[in-house]
């Protein structure tokens, strides 16, 4: 059972890694802000979500899972709020905010 | 092994992030590598066990200094700067003393004996008596109450300090709060989504700080940012500085502690001497009034002073 | 298991000093706070496998104050560039 869940966590977390890796590539090497943004919400969320996901084994008990799940809610939240006032002030103010 | 890449790694990212913020050209580069060496610097007090400081440095050093740090860019962005900055031969003589400094300290620490003096054993030895689960809230309140109280006011001299920088015709009035330029859909939903949850989890840190990393610092900043990003929206707005209840609400907490402390005089011997029994319930009464405090004068430090005049 | 933690830990903070470079050169402001986001998300990623290895008590209550925090600040340097852009003063 624990080898299970230790391969489980394993595979979550590496996913979790490879898509750090594409949001950071895209980030640096996109040609222009907006299309960093697309790469780096989407990418960021999901990294963060699989990581999370990896660690709900070994969370403190339902509370400590509960709580590792609303920090993953809330970084979405916020990354998705950022993402959009990003992308209104880049409209607002022309390629060159 | 592992570990000590880890360890090397954060050293490494720290330094760095530090070297850019002091060499950015703009402000605003130079903020933005600020907030991250506060975070940074967050994960590295975890490292080192150490939750409660962990906890403080993200709600301030990577919260709120950021937002003050911005408000202030903002402010000045309009002026135009009237002298020069500092002469090359001044500034590397400020750079050799700040290593100087930095080497020595690093010496004295490498060199302590090993195991090193403290005092950690008798703090967590005589922490029932008062009735608290925390060692670090224990120093907080009971061992150094003295110097919690003394902070305490001293915020309170800063929000003072804050409000004297207004002209005398705007006195009494609200400052305006940093805040979005445009309606935004996005950040409203923001607003009303995060500051329930963002309230909840504030209390909850604030509460559990008697037994587990959290406190009254920590829960207070966290409900202060609450009421800032109502404020960023647009959904709420700055109070007049002449409206009694901010005013009281700054000042509760010291006043509020300094009176526990006087009555100590009376109930058990000394100042700031809390009754063998009750100390958690009068540790806790006074926390509740240093968290509110701590929630209303950090916004107010970052809405800074009046500029309209006040409406009568 | 605590091995590839802090491994995992390790290359998380190796891509976001990456990205930090974003913050020093990218060419606009929107830039630095699409890094600071990145820097935040990361952050807790980095810092959640970390404590996970380390067994530290009362962890997830820090991971949540950050969440919240870095929010808070990445909401605020948005809102910061924006006013910048719109004052017509250049976002540096």
């Amino acid at each position: 059972m624990t080898l299970v869940l230790n391969l489980f966590s394993i595979g979550a977390i590496c996913a979790g890694l490879v898509f750090f890796v594409a949001g950071t590539v895209g980030l640096l090497r996109f040609p222009d802000p907006l299309s960093r943004l697309h790469a780096l919400t989407k990418a960021d969320n999901i990294g963060l979500g699989l990581v999370v996901l990896g660690l709900l084994p070994f969370a403190n008990g339902v509370l400590g899972g509960l709580k590792l799940m609303v920090v993953w809610v809330l970084v979405q939240l916020s990354g998705a709020t950022v993402g959009q006032l990003i992308a209104q002030s880049m409209r607002r103010n022309g390629p060159n905010a | 092994m592992i570990v000590q890449v880890l360890d090397i790694g954060l050293v490494a990212l720290l330094l760095t992030l530090a070297g850019w913020t002091i060499l950015a050209r703009f402000t605003f580069p130079a903020v933005v590598s600020y907030v991250a060496y506060g975070l940074l610097l967050s994960l590295i007090w975890v490292r080192l066990f150490a939750v409660d400081v962990a906890l403080t440095e993200a709600a301030i050093g990577g919260g709120f200094t950021g937002v003050l740090l911005i408000a202030a860019a903002s402010r000045l962005r309009t002026t135009t700067p009237t002298e020069q900055g500092p002469a090359a031969p001044l500034r590397w003589a400020v750079a050799v003393l700040s290593a100087l400094a930095t080497l020595a300290l690093a010496i004295v620490v490498l060199l302590l004996p090993d195991p090193s003096p403290t005092l950690a054993p008798q703090a967590i030895d005589n922490i029932a008596i008062t009735g608290l689960g925390n060692p670090v809230t224990a120093v907080l309140i009971a061992y150094r109450a003295f110097d919690t109280m003394l902070e305490k006011c001293v915020l309170v001299l800063a929000v003072v300090g804050v409000w004297s920088v207004a002209s005398d015709r705007y006195w009494g009035g609200a400052p305006s709060a940093p805040r979005a330029v445009a309606q935004s859909g996005a950040l409203t939903l923001f607003a009303q989504l995060l500051p329930p949850l963002g309230i909840l989890i504030g209390i909850r840190i604030f509460w559990v700080g008697a037994d587990e990393p959290g406190g009254a610092f920590q829960g207070g900043a966290i409900l202060a940012a609450m009421w800032m990003i109502v404020m960023m929206a647009s959904l709420g707005d700055a109070p007049a500085i002449s409206k009694r209840w901010i005013r009281i609400a700054v000042v509760a907490g010291p006043i509020v502690f300094i009176g526990v402390g006087v009555l100590g005089f009376a109930t058990a011997g000394g100042f700031l001497a809390y009754p063998a029994g009750i100390a958690k319930t009068v540790i806790i009464f006074v926390e509740i009034f240093m968290t509110l405090s701590i929630a209303a004068a950090l916004p107010m430090l970052v809405a800074g002073p009046p500029i309209q005049a006040p409406r009568l | 298991m605590t091995d590839f933690l802090f491994a995992a830990a390790v290359f998380i903070l190796f891509m976001v000093a990456i990205g930090l470079v974003r913050v020093l050169y990218g060419p606009h402001d929107a830039d630095r706070a699409m890094a600071a986001q990145l820097f935040g998300s990361g952050g807790i990623a980095s810092l959640l496998l970390v404590a996970s290895a380390t067994h530290v008590r009362g962890v997830e209550d820090v991971a949540m104050g950050l969440a919240l925090l870095a929010a808070f600040a990445s909401v605020a340097f948005v809102n910061s560039v924006a006013a910048a852009g719109d004052d017509g003063v250049s976002g540096k």
